[in-house]
């Protein structure tokens, strides 16, 4: 993610579930992951091509995505990627780390001085 | 786990789909630019930029996946296979030794698994029993069939029995006359078996009483034979002895119950058809056994415990003659392989220590080897791989010798199972059901992989340590590694041992039992069953004696013939029977089993001087000794001591069972083995009770016409003999039939088969085993050898002599073999008693097979550290200097 340490754990984490989270709105493919991340964003996170493949790579391999070639409206190949029963379980725990960790993190800074 | 099964198997695929997907987004993405209007060109060049190294986004995609273990196999696997076709020479002789080693434990796997652990081809075959009638002189006597019908009622713990009495029939009106064999049965024994004809019906309830109609059941062959499988074989009739059956069934092919006792015939007759007179009595023993179907759930100890209740009953009901009287039991399974089951698991054991050894020699030859590509191994280390990887990569490269070598010995003992199957049907029940089933390919698979493990991990973990440092080291020094082999070859050695020493006990135990003496002379001796023509069986005693008398004269006219004589009865070795007799003065018995037993030999005058029998006092038959003159008997040592203690038996008198007037003992002459070379003694009937031929009363003289044996002493080699007999023969009818001709040395050796092959298998291993002990000895001292070259070449510089240096070596050599020795010495003087039961004549520490086999081994260890040793003298000290 541009300006962003991409090597990061926490961060590799992070795209990965907002990966997993615009999958699960419907199959999709790769650019068009890409494409909405930065639309929902409102362009914070332009993901780049070579944290994007990887991290989807990484998910199949891992099962919690399933991919598949249909073709798009344009009539082009493309590879669709879907979210697998596993992939789901892994986006309600993630998100639910994610809202702790936020909620903990806005209780820190909430606090005055 | 489908996805790295597609990985693995399409991986071009896979990599094309990376391809055409990161295509696509960049297309994409051109497509976007070019809608806002850049040129083609520049949207295209813009593109690249923004997407960056579209390879190095490749490669991450592909790290991005886990290796998966089946990967690094398949990649292992590849490289181990390079390796081994890079040194040809080392695979070659590995994967050799375990061709042979793992091709004979597959072989003698597949004989064990069909013959003692493969169920029996019967439904639920664990409630198939045999019944025997226990009594005072047999545990596992003959049944009488007025016993068996009183068993069949009252018995609770059967579901069905049945009998089965052995016969030989003249058959007539089907082309030329001939004797087949057959059997008396009960209803109940094809039925329970779950043998239903191919064609026709089974005998059914009723059919088998004394007294219903002639019925026939005939095998599929014979079926095929003389009725060239016709169905209107069904309702005709065939004529058995002369008189007619009809046919009603054929059995078919795959029937193939083998034991003893027992073997698949062509003509099978309900049990009431037997003419036998003594049927019908409750006292007759007559060779007649059963097998029973125990009803579901119930144990055979149940069962025994039920017919020792229906024995008591019997007996209570008919004292005089049931009195002690049983039924022993044993399983169907045991009876058919019992006998054989030690010789397998022997066999079974042997192998196992040849593949031990094999392994052993083989992880020796890794470890040299394992030295020479320490290099490779420290290059790889270096480049990033763990040493688990490492080992893991050696173990690989080991498992799939095995499993080359285990492929083969499949192929090699599919091909030679048959063969040697073949040749030896006679000595192992269920020959016929050995195949190379899914167990046996499971068994090799597995044992295979284990072998590589256990060869491949020792060299492979021994190079751990050593590993690391070799980057650094130029030159190897590792007492440690000579060690290791050291071990190796006294592990070796004392395998080897062990194995010799079984097989040294187990081929002196046949050697006694070959110079066993049988109390006659079994060489040049032939046996044959003769019978008369079919319509002598109706003929008056009178004509039966004539035509027999005139068939003595025809044999013994023959030129090669020395002496002939018929055998009614008890024939040694081959068949027994049993005559009753008490004291002359005494009141008859009321119960046989009161009375006297001895084994009953019905011959002609010349049966000494055929069988070379010695004669102790008195005198023999003679021609005189006929059915006019007073009955006589000649009695043997055995007889005498038992029943004429410290008495002259000659001039004494005997009651017999079978005949009204007393018979005078008018010679005694020595024992003779009727039962076994090998347990003769343990058997309980010994007392031999010999009668003349022509003397046999007169129902039975009409029941010999139908077949009685002769023992013929030929001269020399007589090869065309039996041909010759049979033309003689032929002068007095075409109707006799002459059947089972068999020297005697064959009955012998067919007794001994089943150890003769198990000999021959076990020497074949123990040489074999020898042969890689001494290879392994061989390797590890050359190997010696090579490593001391500089110091042997110091030595010889300073003037150390040849002998010196073969010394040395020499010294490696013994030192390796006598530990070797030692350890194999107390292994075997522990294991070899396991084999005591299997053992004859010697004990299970025979110091001569110890001392044997020590001196054999120690040779064979000497002479193959002798061939290094002499190459070690051969080192010009000059070379040896320069080599550092």
């Amino acid at each position: 993610m541009r300006g962003m340490d991409a090597k990061s754990e926490f961060l590799k984490g992070t795209l990965d579930m907002l990966i997993l989270k615009v999958v699960a709105l419907g199959p999709i493919h790769g650019y068009a992951i890409s494409q909405r991340i930065q639309q929902i964003s409102k362009d914070v996170f332009q993901v780049q091509q070579g944290s994007l493949y990887p991290a989807l790579h990484r998910l199949e391999d891992r099962d919690w995505l399933e991919a598949e070639w249909k073709p798009t409206e344009t009539g082009r190949e493309a590879k669709f990627y879907r979210l697998t029963r596993k992939g789901r379980r892994q986006l309600e725990t993630e998100v639910r780390n994610w809202e702790q960790i936020t909620g903990a993190v806005a209780l820190i800074l909430g606090t005055s001085e | 786990m489908k996805y790295w099964l597609r990985r693995i198997f399409r991986k071009q695929e896979t990599e094309h789909q990376l391809d055409s997907e990161l295509r696509f987004h960049l297309e994409q993405r051109i497509a976007e630019r070019v809608e806002t209007g850049e040129t083609s060109e520049e949207a295209c060049r813009q593109a690249h930029i923004e997407f960056g190294g579209v390879e190095a986004i490749k490669q991450e995609c592909r790290e991005s996946r886990r290796v998966h273990f089946f990967e690094v196999l398949l990649q292992d696997v590849r490289y181990g296979l390079r390796m081994l076709r890079r040194s040809p020479g080392f695979t070659a002789v590995a994967i050799l030794t375990l061709t042979l080693g793992i091709g004979a434990n597959t072989a003698i796997f597949s004989v064990v698994n069909g013959v003692l652990l493969n169920p029996l081809p019967y439904p639920h075959p664990e409630q198939l029993i045999t019944l025997h009638e226990s009594k005072p002189n047999f545990q596992y006597g003959s049944i009488s069939y007025p016993n068996f019908r009183d068993w069949q009622k009252e018995n609770r713990s059967f579901a069905s029995m049945a009998i089965f009495r052995s016969s030989s029939f003249t058959l007539t009106g089907l082309g030329d006359a001939e004797q087949v064999r057959g059997y008396f049965v009960s209803s109940d024994f094809f039925p329970q078996l779950g043998i239903t004809p191919v064609l026709g019906r089974n005998f059914r309830l009723g059919e088998d009483e004394i007294g219903a109609a002639p019925l026939a059941l005939i095998s599929e062959g014979f079926w095929q034979r003389k009725f060239g499988a016709s169905k209107d074989a069904l309702g005709k009739s065939i004529t058995l002895d002369g008189k007619n059956y009809t046919i009603i069934g054929v059995i078919p092919a795959r029937f193939g119950l083998t034991m003893i006792g027992f073997r698949t015939s062509n003509i099978y007759l309900p049990i009431g058809q037997w003419t036998n007179p003594l049927l019908p009595q409750r006292t007759a023993g007559l060779g007649i056994h059963g097998i029973g179907r125990l009803k579901p759930n119930f144990t055979i100890a149940r069962a025994q415990a039920d017919m020792e209740r229906v024995s008591a009953n019997l007996s209570a009901a008919y004292p005089d003659v049931n009195k002690g009287v049983g039924a022993s039991l044993i399983p169907l399974t045991q009876l058919i392989v019992g006998e054989v089951r030690p010789f397998l698991l022997l066999l079974l054991v042997a192998v196992g220590f040849v593949l031990l050894i094999s392994c052993v020699n083989i992880a020796n030859l890794l470890l040299a080897r394992s030295t020479l590509r320490k290099r490779e191994f420290a290059v790889r280390i270096a480049l990033g791989a763990s040493a688990g990887r490492v080992i893991r990569q050696l173990l690989t490269e080991s498992i799939l010798l095995a499993l080359s070598g285990g492929i083969l010995g499949l192929c090699v003992s599919s091909v030679s199972i048959r063969a040697i199957l073949n040749s030896v049907s006679s000595a192992l029940p269920r020959a016929g059901e050995v195949t190379l089933d899914a167990r046996v390919l499971g068994f090799t698979l597995v044992l295979s992989v284990i072998s590589g493990i256990a060869f491949g991990l020792l060299p492979a973990l021994r190079l751990r340590p050593e590993l690391v440092s070799a980057v650094k080291e130029r030159v190897l020094h590792s007492g440690g590694r000579w060690s290791v082999q050291r071990t190796f070859v006294v592990t070796e050695i004392a395998l080897a041992m062990v194995l010799l020493v079984g097989t040294g006990l187990m081929v002196r135990s046949l050697t006694q039992l070959w110079n066993v003496n049988p109390g006659f002379n079994s060489h040049n001796l032939l046996t044959f069953g003769i019978s008369l023509p079919p319509h002598m069986t109706n003929a008056s005693p009178e004509a039966v004696r004539s035509s027999f008398r005139a068939l003595e004269a025809e044999l013994n006219s023959i030129p090669a013939v020395k002496a002939s004589s018929f055998s009614w009865g008890a024939v040694p070795l081959q068949g027994d029977d049993e005559e009753l007799f008490w004291m002359e003065g005494q009141p008859k018995p009321s119960s046989p089993n009161d009375m006297n037993w001895a084994l009953n030999y019905v011959v002609g005058p010349d049966y000494l001087k055929a069988m070379q029998i010695p004669l102790v006092r008195g005198r023999f038959f003679t021609a005189h000794d006929d059915e006019h003159s007073p009955l006589v008997a000649v009695i043997d040592e055995s007889l005498a001591r038992r029943f004429f203690p410290s008495q002259d038996p000659i001039g004494k008198r005997i009651n017999l069972s079978d005949q009204e007037k007393p018979a005078e003992i008018v010679g005694v002459v020595s024992h003779v083995r009727q039962w076994s070379l090998d347990d003769e003694d343990a058997r309980e009937l010994q007392p031999q009770l010999y009668r003349p031929f022509m003397q046999l009363p007169e129902r039975n003289m009409v029941l010999a016409a139908g077949g009685v044996s002769v023992l013929l002493r030929f001269k020399g080699q007589s090869p065309g003999l039996v041909g010759e007999i049979r033309r003689h023969v032929r002068h007095l009818s075409s109707e006799h039939v002459l059947y089972d001709p068999m020297t005697m040395d064959q009955t012998i050796s067919a007794g001994l088969a089943t150890r003769r092959y198990s000999m021959a298998l076990l020497s074949s291993f123990a040489a074999l085993a020898l042969l890689l002990a001494a290879i392994g000895i061989y390797g590890v001292i050359s190997y010696f050898v090579g490593q001391r070259t500089q110091e042997i070449g110091v030595r010889m510089a300073l003037g150390a002599t040849r002998l010196n240096v073969i010394g040395l070596v020499l010294g490696q050599a013994s030192r390796a073999a006598l530990a070797g020795l030692l350890i194999g010495l107390v292994g075997s003087f522990a294991l070899t008693r396991l084999l005591k039961n299997l053992l004859f004549g010697i004990s299970a520490t025979d110091p001569l097979t110890f001392v044997v086999v020590t001196v054999i081994l120690g040779g064979a260890a000497l002479l193959a550290g002798y061939l290094p040793a002499r190459r070690a003298t051969r080192v010009d000290p000059t070379v040896a200097l320069r080599c550092e």
